[in-house]
Order: C-alpha cells, then structure tokens, then sequence
C-alpha cells in the first residue's frame, strides 16, 4: 500500500469504527438472534432453528409485508406527485430566491418527528380542526372520522417525507441544463412533451433517489402507524416491535428485522446503481 | 392586403424590434430585411443584443416593442414550437440520454410524420452532414466537431424557413473552426435555407456572409455585404471592429484641409471640426527617399508570410500607424529606423468626433 492510499483510509478511520461498532455489530447480533430459539422472558436460547424465518411466510404475516409494501408504495407515488411540482416551481424562480424557498420547504423537517406526526392527531381528530371548520362551514352530518386509518398513516408518511423528495429532485432539476429545454421547444415539442421526453427523463435519478428513500423510510416506519393508524394499522415495523418489547419473541422480531432491512439494501443498491448509470449522461450534459 | 409574396420579398422582415430586461434596453429598435437564401450574420460585441435578437427569433423571448414577419405574417406573439424557423445552440443542447438518430429524429417525430418518413428524411440528413455510421452514438461518445454536425442536422432536418445559429463555431478549436466556416457556406448554399448567424468573431462573418449587421448596445449600426461593410464604414465603431483601422484625430479646417500635426490631407466636401481620420493598414505605402510623406520611427514588425505590418510611429497619432506592406517587397526594415509614410487621400473615411 503506498503513502497516497494510506492517508485517506487513516482520515476515514473514526467513521469506519463508528460505523463498525454501531452500525454493523448489532446488525449482526441481531442476524445471530434471528437463528436461534427464543427465552420464555426475552433474550434467546442458543438452539439453532430456522423456524423464525419459515414463520415470516406464513400469511398472517406475509400480509403485513404486503401490506407495508402497499402502503410504503402509496406514499412514495403520493410523495413524488406533490413533491415533484413543487420542486420544479423552486428551481424555476430566479436564483437568489431559491434557497429560501428550499428552506421553507425542509423548515418542518427540523422540528420533533413526533410533534409533527401528534400536529396530525390534532388536525384530524373527530373532534379536530377540520371536522371544526367543516362543521363552521355549515355541515351538519356525523363528524369525519379520519384518524387511526390507513389514510391518516398515509398522510402522515407522505408528510413527514416530502422535504426529502423535494430535495432529491431539486438537485436534480437545477442541474438540467434549460437550453435542453429550450432546443426540445424549439424542435417543435409543447411544453407536454418536452416535460415527458427531456425534463422527466434527465431528472429520473433524483425522482428515483427521492423515491427510495421515502419507500425505505416508510416501510420501516413505526412511529406514524402507531399514532395515526391507532394500532390497528400494524406495519412491519410496529409487528417488530411488538416482538421485542411486547411478545418477548427476539429472534422472531430479529427475523423481521433481517428481512426488512435485506429489502432496504436490495432498493438501495438498485437505487445506486441506476444513478451510476445516468450521471455518465448528466455530467454530459453540463458540460 | 399584403400583394402576393414574390422572391423578392424578404422571407424574415425585422420591425423596429425592441427587447427590455427591466431598465435594460437590449435590443433597441432594430429593423433588418433577410433575404431567401441568404447568409446573413450578426455581428458584434458580447452584450451587444445579438444574441436577445436572435432569442425573440427563435421565440424564445417575446419582444418589448416592433413585429417579426416571416413570409409577410407576423410571427412576434407565437410560441417557439410554431415557428417554422430552427435553432441551433451554441451548446448544441443535445439531448444527452438519446442517440444521434433520435435526436435528429425529435423535430419530425413531434411532427407526427410517417414512420418511413422520418426515417427516409432522416437518413438524407446524416449523409448530407457526414454523420453517417453514427447513428446509434451517444452524444457524450462524439467529439466536439461531430456534435455540431448533429445539433445542425437535427435542426436542418425540420427544413426551417430559416435556420438562426448561436456562435455555431464558437466551441471549436481554431484549425476546425476555419474548416467549418466555408462547411457551414457550402452546407447552406446546398439546402437552400436561409442562415442566420449570430457571432462576435468579425473574421467569421466576413469569411461566411452574404450580408452582416452590425450591433452595439442593442442598436444596428450597419448593415451590407462585408465587402461594403469593410470598405465603406458609416460609423467610427464599425471602422474599428471590422478588421485592423488606423485612426487618427485631427480637425477638418475652413480651407478644406484635415491636419494633425505632420498629416495634412485635402478633404473635399466635409464640414469643419474635429474629425478622425481612418485608414486601413493596406492602404499606408511607404515613402522611399526624398522628404514626401509622414516623417515617423519603426516600433514593432510583425511578419505574416504574405505579408509585413510595420508599426510606424508619428507624431500626429498616439498609437503607432499600421502599415500592410508585401513581406518580399519591404525587406530588410528594422526596429527604430525612421521611415516616411504616405496615406491615400481617396482611401481615408472620416468620422467627425
């Protein structure tokens, strides 16, 4: 190894050990847990099964993966529609407003997770601001009962999510060069068609690293379906912790876990390797 | 009530076509008459307002003030994608995750032509332009060159009535940019559309245009052929952007003399007052012996092969003289020798200042 190459490595060491003793141990610890048996009152027996992972088909709970996927999918393409919008509204305005405006947009993302996603239970309660304001507004029926449903977990997802997204393709709108734009129109494309063929799919990479994220971020989540799904909305997220802090059942909950996060690293992977391949065409096109 | 059109009528009339950027005046008042099948350049300084002009164009800026009548319609109000008139960038704005074929094919393709068509047209295009074999590269795989054949077929192969082009050379290294000046004159003559040119390289327009305008601060200040343009100056920033002009400030007198000091010439005609003399380097011979002509020193000789520019020293001007003399001919000067000019009294332009 020569001087050059060593440098780098030795600067990069902290975050590696970090990373190391934080990260991939008790990813691994919790792998381990996932082949053994579980203790009557947590923790594990050290007998070698592969029961955990056989039970994560059966359909009971094959159904919340199922599920979860549904929902995390829901959110992501809810994500995308509103985020993409706005960020194209943002890298259109002129250049000296545009980091106020990115700002205002991930402004919410700086306050607590969980007195955002409460501001939601707030909103949408029976009894909440917008039951209030409809009722103001002269109607007169039953009350909405929008709360602890698989719409309130949605929002509440999509919500939490978006400044995200908005970033994600931000980043990649204002790299668009406009004379990409402008040579479409010019060629005898609407606006329509120039957005489908040139603006859509030279900013792919960042609707796709948006859109994995928030899928990612979703299909784990377990804070949000908790308070806006009202338990029973179960996610995987919530089933795994149910298993460690409720059911006792370690290595079934690690066995989830295992599974969740191979999902999560096969979307990632995916993800990379996709914008790999297209920044070969945006670097091109900056130049 | 427009008569019939005839090959006569300009196919592109510019009216009085006036661009603001808040308090900026970009393009003022700019009236210009294309003919078909010409190769008209625009040409100025950066900033000038040629490139705005040549935006409105293309509709890509909507004029603040005046008309743009392709054929004897007004076209000023219409959106880029109904102009019958073509782009070419000076980035090329190739569409980088599409092949050459594609991008040629773009512009008919949202046409709605025939698939066999497209096709047929297509083809004709990349052979005309030398792409052929390159159709399914990448614009990223092709050399800098080989993208500006592709940005012009992919806009030629629309048949624009009119074909505007940004700086078409400007990102080419010399040697090709020579090449592709009397490419780019061929290529037109060939198609048979109109080219407008928009450059800020003087040398490039006169080598490639039918007739030229010239622009400065958003206003034209001269149009017609480069030789007429070269020749006959009607204003002291278009004497001096247009090839090499010697200047020299002096006053034209009551006796019909322009002097500064050494230089006394008759001027026939001109209204009294200072006034700058302008003559072009080819047009100062050298004065061999005796004490006719401008005493002055040689400074600088810069050999060209064909030819020698002796920069020549003289009292009346604070910049030295250039003098264009046939390099076999005027051998054997050197630095600080002193020299005798003549300057030709029905070459000089003056400009009063």
């Amino acid at each position: 190894m020569s001087f050059q190459a060593t440098r780098p490595n030795l600067l990069a060491a902290p975050a590696v050990a970090w990373l190391l003793a934080f990260m991939v141990a008790p990813c691994l610890l919790i792998l381990g847990y996932a082949f053994f048996e579980r203790g009557t009152w947590g923790g594990v027996v050290y007998t070698f099964t592969l029961e955990n992972f056989e039970r994560v088909f059966d359909p009971l709970y094959a159904r919340i993966f199922v599920n979860s996927a549904r929902i995390a999918a829901t959110v992501t393409l809810l994500a995308i529609l509103v985020a993409y919008p706005a960020a194209y509204a943002i890298s259109r305005a002129p250049r000296s407003r545009q980091p106020i405006l990115l700002f205002f947009a991930v402004l919410p993302f700086w306050s607590n997770y969980l007195i955002r996603t409460y501001a939601w239970i707030v909103l949408l309660n029976r009894e909440g601001l917008i039951n209030n304001v409809l009722r103001w507004g002269g109607y007169e029926g039953e009350p909405l009962s929008m709360l602890y449903s698989e719409g309130a977990v949605i929002i509440g997802l999509v919500y939490n999510y978006l400044p995200f997204v908005i970033l994600a393709i931000y980043s990649s709108l204002s790299r668009l060069d406009m004379s990409l734009v402008e040579a479409s129109r010019d060629l005898g494309a609407g606006p329509i068609r120039t957005f489908l063929r040139v603006t859509l799919p030279l900013t792919l990479p960042g609707v796709a690293a948006g859109g994995v994220f928030v899928f990612v971020l979703s299909i784990g989540n377990f804070v949000t379906p908790a308070l806006l799904g009202g338990g029973r909305f179960q996610m995987i997220g919530n089933l795994v912790y149910d298993q460690f802090l409720t059911a006792n059942d370690w290595p079934f909950g690690a066995a989830l876990g295992m599974i969740l996060i191979a999902i999560m690293i096969a979307l990632l992977t995916l993800q990379a390797r996709a914008t790999n391949r297209a920044s070969g065409t945006v670097r091109e096109a900056e130049r | 009530m427009n008569d019939a059109p005839t090959n006569d009528d300009p196919i592109l009339r510019i009216e009085a076509l006036s661009k603001d950027f808040g308090p900026v005046r970009a393009v003022d008042a700019v009236s210009l008459d294309i003919r078909r099948n010409e190769f008209f350049a625009l040409l100025g300084p950066s900033g000038c307002g040629k490139s705005t002009l040549l935006r409105m164009l293309a509709g890509f800026e909507m004029p603040s003030g005046g008309r743009i009548l392709l054929e004897g319609e007004d076209i000023s109000g219409l959106k880029p994608e109904r102009r019958p008139v073509n782009l070419m960038f000076q980035s090329y704005a190739l569409f980088p995750h599409m092949s050459v074929l594609r991008n040629i094919a773009y512009g008919l393709e949202m046409e709605r032509l025939p698939r066999a068509e497209i096709r047929a047209r297509v083809d004709e295009i990349m052979a005309v332009t030398d792409l052929t074999g390159f159709a399914d590269r990448k614009p990223e795989q092709l050399s800098g060159g080989q993208k500006q054949r592709v940005a012009l077929a992919r806009a030629l192969v629309k048949r624009p009535k009119v074909l505007l082009l940004d700086e078409p050379l400007g990102a080419l290294d010399k040697k090709l940019r020579e090449r592709m000046q009397l490419e780019l004159k061929r290529l037109q003559h060939d198609v048979g559309i109109t080219f407008i040119v928009v450059t800020h390289d003087q040398e490039e327009a006169l080598v490639m245009a039918d007739r030229m305008a010239i622009l400065r601060d958003g206003k034209l200040l001269q149009c017609g052929s480069p030789e007429t343009v070269y020749e006959n100056p009607t204003d002291r920033f278009v004497a001096n952007f247009i090839g090499v002009m010697n200047f020299i400030e002096g006053r034209i007198g009551g006796d019909g003399h322009f002097s500064a000091k050494s230089v006394r010439l008759p001027v026939p005609h001109l209204a009294a007052g200072p006034t700058a003399l302008a003559i072009r380097p080819e047009d100062v011979g050298i004065e061999h012996g005796g004490d006719a002509g401008i005493p002055g020193r040689i400074t600088d000789i810069a050999y060209n092969g064909l030819d020698r520019v002796l920069h020549v020293a003289i009292d009346a001007s604070a910049t030295p003289i250039q003098v264009r003399v046939p390099a076999r001919v005027e051998a054997g000067h050197a630095i600080g020798e002193p020299i005798r000019i003549a300057i030709a009294p029905d070459r000089c332009k003056f400009f009063p200042a």
